[in-house]
């Protein structure tokens, strides 16, 4: 690793204050940005540390219902104490990495990163969550911007994110088998007003909408709805563990199983 | 470099380090424990795991600086001071769950996170927490074998030696 | 009733005491006093023109202590091979030289082409970072069928092609086995890869080279499975350096697995670089370092043919193998493909007449040698494969005809030149039958598919070569090396023993079995032994550990060792008991005069060997202290039948193994619980290689799996339980323990009874498949279910 200052704040206007140095980054469990570090991949001057900022920890329910989480809370909070509002997102954050990378893994970390591949984009994505910066909220929608590519401006930082709270939600992963993060995983969240199918690990453009699934699932909420469906296969990541023609079928099966999962 | 306070198997422990000095190299370099391993530099292996304020966490991916303030446990901290092993500690030699004793003290620290949680795990259990554990000589076999018996489960359904 | 202790005893480890605890002495936890550091810059391309190596900016960069480039290597050695295999044209095979570091040409991704030795590592890599290297790309050859034709761009440009060898075994029965196809009523053919491995200790290598100037002594710590090994070929032949002025230190070594076998070149530049600053300079590798820095393992395309007559005997079996070398000749590369492969083309089976060609070939990766098995894997999947797939187009059952063409009388010669000495391949079969439960394998599918799954059974023989031997054979083969073992047996004036062996414990517990062997046969507590290892200064020269050499080879320098003590001490103690010798017996650590209640005491004995007053000093001398090397007759030969049962999913090409089934015949067996503890290890690492573990170059020579992000190591999630047994003994005859070696049998065994069984899923789904590759990715089954 290249130097680095560490700053401990413990209010997001602190925080917010030292990501205004020259060549900061802010760091949240550091599960990926510390690889990544290791491996020389990025130089910051000065790392912000949001672990020790309380206002920024934590799993709630507002007022309109929806699971609030602390942007710095980690996947193991997160799977233990939205369990019983939210058991399929606290059943994502459980499975996501490993029991110790859990431990210090944080949802807006995962969320900031966007790496294809992470598990809580499809989960915040199919959920149509709400995500709360220092300075602004921001649809979902309009979050995921691509591969590693998010709507969050220099300096800016998840403190939230809002969760409305679907009928019924299933995450459905085939797992990668050396990294074990997603292959392929998907989100299935079923609201009132229509589902929404969120997919990982699939395309080169990162989280996705399967626009087509969800018509289909709106209309007709059954696995037998989606069997017949193909993902486009175009765009798809091809690599060492799977081709984008397999990735796209994986589409397809998680949906699937996911809904079955569903009742 | 700045100066770090901690407690590590309950002595408090302090020393100078850069920003980028990881709670591992603190462990090992600063302080001279090294029974906590580095097994890789992607966070996957997990020889380098430590509780840090009771939670089982990968030494190599948290900066010393972080765990300022903390209470951390390594596998130097898992006897008794007489050197007499821990169940899961004994339990891992009756069962032969180690062998070149490289993974060794993350697993055994990854082991009481788990039983710390979850006293009665199932072998699927297990397996599934020792996700960010590699041990590349015993196949595992004799490691789970060897936690399920710490747990005080009967393994005598699962083939011997 | 199993025994609690001596041969034959499940004794716990004792070294566990210290790895559980976190006082482990492995080679990263040894800080020499004023050590600095160092970093290699590692080409990142895969071929290329050295032009020009710039330092002059790095030098002056903070706590540079010095830099060193491949023109400061000029005048040391290569990294030498320590086999030469000659080809079918009786010709040596081409041996390129291998530098220290890069000069003139870079040949694989993660060749050192410099190294900054610092106060620190972070200052060594920024000073790194400064170097500037010139380099022009030249087209980079990975795959070998393309590296051999005669338009390729040479790895080598002073060698003729990229060819190592052409190796034929045995030439001489060439025309004989063609002739055979002939007339064969039936033609099996198969083509298929065995998938280049990583081998992964968990333990990175380390290497900390120290000088003294005022006495001109060198010494390396380094992760080492044989550290005598690497004091010859790094003392003699690299850096010039006399072994009494040179120890090398291997301590507790984490996991080897082959892949610490070797000399490298970072154990040659601390060693070298110590001496040049003036300080001891440690390099630790990091896990990504490892994967373009170890050596590889496997990485073999084979076509094999199988012919049978008219009732489904072999009557002739003709293989045509490329073998990766990588872009250099590691260690013991070039025996691999030859020795530990041609020789066991036999398997358990009775076949008159076989051929193996091998072509070895250079390539832009990484250097490949020995990992878990060596050859012997490689040789046992595609005849296991062949087989199966023999049996399907026959229509017959493939267990059925295994049976049928097995070897039944020992001793056997076999047609590429070795001779089995014991073995009972109905007897593994007659269990493994037992216990893989096939009565109830039916069940079992309807259970699978009754989930929407596919279950398939598979079944794999094994044979196994250990303990490489005798030295004089394996001299004429090409080895550069003796394959005796060594050991020392002091004996002390209070009765304690440390036992200096020349083996190598990196994980397979010596400091416990050993022990229990010496204890035995003098009738003491193990707890009276020491063993000590790893160290060049105080054990006899040896050979180290591979191969699953350590109990057949150097427990037999032990047994010798011990018997001269045995023999000692009874000549003191009948002077002590004024007895013939030929009367007094020693038993449970005393030794008696037949007929009498005259005895005296293990450390009566040899308390008088150091305080010889009452002694018979004109016929021996004091002191109780033997050493004995051991060269063997001949291999040993481990064999067995192993059966493994998965699940598919048909719709995702997931493949699980439910059920794994390991019958095993090791002979002798010391320490029960250790030697499951080797097969289950090497059944994981079976299991790795058919279902997860994939080294993979692209077209441009770049590593594709080169963390463990992408190189799927097993995980406990992975794998089942095993079901492990070695009550099948038919003891070695020509070693004094009887054993055979067990290390590497579960490694060997398992890839294709994986495989076998995929197939056997696949078609119960109405697919005929075949033939799959390794590893069997779930991507890969679900093309070839789909296809």
């Amino acid at each position: 690793m290249y130097n680095f200052d560490v700053e401990m704040p413990t209010t997001i206007a602190d925080a917010v204050a030292a990501l205004g140095r020259e060549e900061a980054q802010p760091l949240s469990g550091g599960q990926t940005l510390i690889p990544t570090l290791k491996a020389r991949l990025a130089a910051p001057s000065v790392l912000v540390s949001l672990h020790g900022i309380p206002e920024m920890k934590g799993v709630c329910k507002n007022d309109a219902g929806q699971v609030c989480i602390g942007g710095a809370t980690t996947h193991a909070t997160v799977a233990a104490d939205a369990a019983a509002d939210y058991p399929a997102l606290a059943s994502l954050a459980a499975r996501i990495g490993d029991p110790a990378v859990r431990n210090r893994g944080t949802i807006g970390g995962s969320i900031a990163n966007n790496d294809p591949s992470a598990c809580y984009p499809a989960g915040v994505l199919a959920s149509g969550a709400t995500i709360v910066t220092n300075s602004r909220e921001i649809a979902a929608d309009d979050y995921f911007q691509g591969m590693f590519d998010t709507a969050l401006e220099e300096g800016e930082i998840v403190t939230e994110v809002k969760f409305p709270v679907p009928e019924a939600a299933h995450y459905e992963k085939h797992l990668q088998p050396a990294s074990r993060f997603p292959l392929v995983a998907v989100f299935v969240a079923k609201f009132a007003d229509g589902v929404r199918v969120a997919v990982t690990g699939a395309s080169e453009n990162g989280v996705f909408r399967w626009t087509e699934a969800e018509e289909a699932l709106s209309a007709n909420f059954s696995a037998d709805a989606v069997a017949g469906l193909k993902a486009d296969g175009s765009e798809m990541i091809s690599d060492l563990h799977g081709s984008g023609t397999y990735r796209a079928h994986l589409v397809g099966v998680m949906t699937k199983r996911a809904v079955a999962a569903m009742g | 470099m700045t100066q770090v306070n901690m407690t590590v198997n309950g002595k408090a422990v302090s020393g100078e380090v850069e920003g980028r000095t990881l709670l591992v190299q603190f462990l090992r370099e600063n302080l001279g424990m090294t029974g906590t391993h580095v097994g890789c530099d992607t966070s996957q292996c997990g020889a380098c795991v430590v509780h840090v304020n009771g939670e089982a966490v990968k030494s190599c991916t948290m900066l010393a600086a972080e765990a300022g303030g903390a209470d951390v446990a390594t596998i130097e901290g898992q006897a008794a001071p007489d050197g007499t092993l821990n169940t899961i500690q004994q339990a891992f030699q009756d069962h032969h769950g180690l062998q070149c004793g490289f993974c060794t003290p993350g697993m055994v620290m990854s082991a009481a996170a788990l039983l710390k949680d979850n006293p009665k795990p199932s072998v699927e259990d297990v397996r599934h927490y020792l996700d960010g554990n590699i041990c590349r000589c015993t196949g595992y076999h004799n490691i789970v074998k060897a936690i399920m018996a710490a747990s005080g489960q009967d393994v005598s359904a699962i083939a011997a030696e | 009733m199993p025994k609690d202790h001596g041969i034959g005893a499940s004794s716990k480890r004792r070294e566990d005491v210290r790895f559980l605890t976190g006082e482990g002495n492995y080679t990263d936890d040894i800080n020499v006093n004023g050590q600095a550091h160092v970093f290699f810059l590692r080409s990142d391309i895969a071929h290329g023109t050295l032009n020009s190596v710039d330092t002059s900016a790095a030098e002056g960069m903070p706590g540079v202590v010095k830099v060193f480039t491949g023109a400061d290597f000029e005048a040391v050695g290569s990294v030498p091979c320590g086999w030469q295999v000659t080809d079918k044209h009786g010709e040596p095979m081409q041996e390129p030289r291998h530098p220290v570091l890069a000069h003139g040409k870079v040949r694989h991704v993660g060749e050192p082409i410099a190294a900054v030795v610092a106060e620190t590592l972070e200052q060594a890599r920024d000073a790194a970072e400064a170097i500037v290297v010139d380099i022009t790309d030249l087209p980079a050859v990975v795959d070998m069928k393309e590296a051999v034709k005669a338009d390729a761009p040479k790895v080598h440009d002073d060698l003729t092609s990229n060819l190592c060898y052409d190796w034929g075994f045995v030439e001489e029965n060439k025309g004989a086995v063609d002739a055979a196809f002939e007339e064969a009523a039936h033609v099996t053919t198969l083509e298929l890869v065995n998938n280049r491995l990583v081998a992964n200790p968990m333990e990175p290598r380390v290497a900390v080279g120290d000088y003294a100037r005022g006495t001109g002594d060198h010494t390396l710590y380094t992760t080492s499975q044989n550290p005598h090994v690497i004091r010859l070929l790094m003392g003699a032949f690299v850096l010039g350096i006399p072994e009494h002025k040179l120890r090398v230190v291997a301590p507790d070594v984490g996991g080897g697995f082959g892949t610490k076998i070797f000399h490298y070149q970072e154990e040659a530049f601390v060693t070298f670089a110590a001496k040049a600053c003036n300080r001891a300079v440690k390099w630790t590798s990091s896990r990504s370092e490892a994967f373009m820095s170890d050596a590889h393992g496997r990485d073999h395309v084979t076509k094999i043919e199988l012919a049978l007559d008219k009732d489904n005997n072999f009557t002739a079996l003709r293989t045509d193998t490329y073998a990766n070398m990588g872009a250099y000749l590691s260690t013991f590369a070039p025996s691999v493909p030859t020795w530990l492969h041609g020789t066991l083309m036999a398997g358990n089976y009775k076949t008159p007449l076989i051929y193996v060609n091998v072509k070895a070939v250079f390539t832009n990766t990484v250097p490949v040698d020995a990992y878990r098995g060596a050859g012997r894997p490689e040789a046992t999947y595609q005849l296991e494969r062949l087989i199966d797939k023999c049996a399907h187009e026959l229509k017959v059952d493939p267990i059925k005809l295994r049976r049928q063409n097995f070897v039944m009388e020992f001793p056997y010669a076999t047609p590429v030149a070795v001779e089995y000495d014991t073995g009972d391949y109905v007897a593994t079969m007659d269990k493994l039958e037992e216990m893989a439960d096939i009565a109830g394998f039916q069940k079992r599918r309807e259970a699978s598919e009754a989930k929407g799954k596919l279950r398939g059974f598979g079944v794999n023989c094994y044979i196994e070569a250990c303990g490489i031997a005798p030295s004089n054979l394996v001299g004429q083969l090409g080895a550069r090396a003796g394959l005796f073992e060594s050991c020392t047996v002091r004996v002390n004036a209070t009765g304690g023993l440390v036992v200096m062996t020349g083996s190598h414990s990196h994980g397979q517990g010596h400091e416990t079995s050993f022990s229990q062997v010496v204890a035995d046969m003098i009738g003491i507590p193990e707890e009276m032994v020491e063993i000590v290892h790893g160290d060049t200064a105080n054990t006899p020269m040896g050979m180290g550990t591979y191969g699953s050499r350590s109990l057949a080879v150097g427990g037999s320098a032990m047994v010798r060792a011990t018997e001269k003590i045995i023999a000692k001490a009874t000549k003191i103690a009948s002077h002590l008991l004024e007895a013939s010798e030929s009367d007094v017996e020693l038993k449970d650590g005393a030794f008696t005069v037949a007929g009498t209640d005259k005895s005296v005491a293990w450390g009566d004995v040899t308390l008088a060997a150091y305080v010889p007053h009452n002694y018979p000093l004109e016929e021996i001398e004091p002191g109780l202290e033997e050493t004995a090397f051991y060269d063997p007759s001949n291999f040993t030969y481990p064999s067995g039948a192993y059966a493994c049962e998965v699940e598919l999913d048909p719709e995702t090409g997931q493949v699980t193994v439910e059920r794994f089934s390991a019958a095993d015949d090791f002979g002798n067996i010391v320490n029960p619980m250790i030697v499951t503890g080797q097969v289950h290890g090497g059944l994981a690492q079976g299991i790795g290689q058919a279902l997860l573990e994939n080294c993979a170059y692209d077209s441009d020579g770049q590593l594709l799996s080169a963390s463990y992000m992408d190189y799927a190591m097993p995980r406990a999630s992975d794998l089942p339980f095993y079901d492990v047994d070695h009550s099948c003994q038919t003891p070695c005859t020509h070693n004094p323990l009887g054993v055979k070696g067990c290390g590497e049998a579960g490694a060997i065994g398992s890839p294709a009874a994986v495989v076998n069984a995929v197939l056997d899923a696949m078609r119960s789904g109405g697919k005929d498949v075949e033939h799959i590759d390794m590893p069997v990715s779930p991507n890969r089954v679900w093309e070839a279910m789909n296809g």
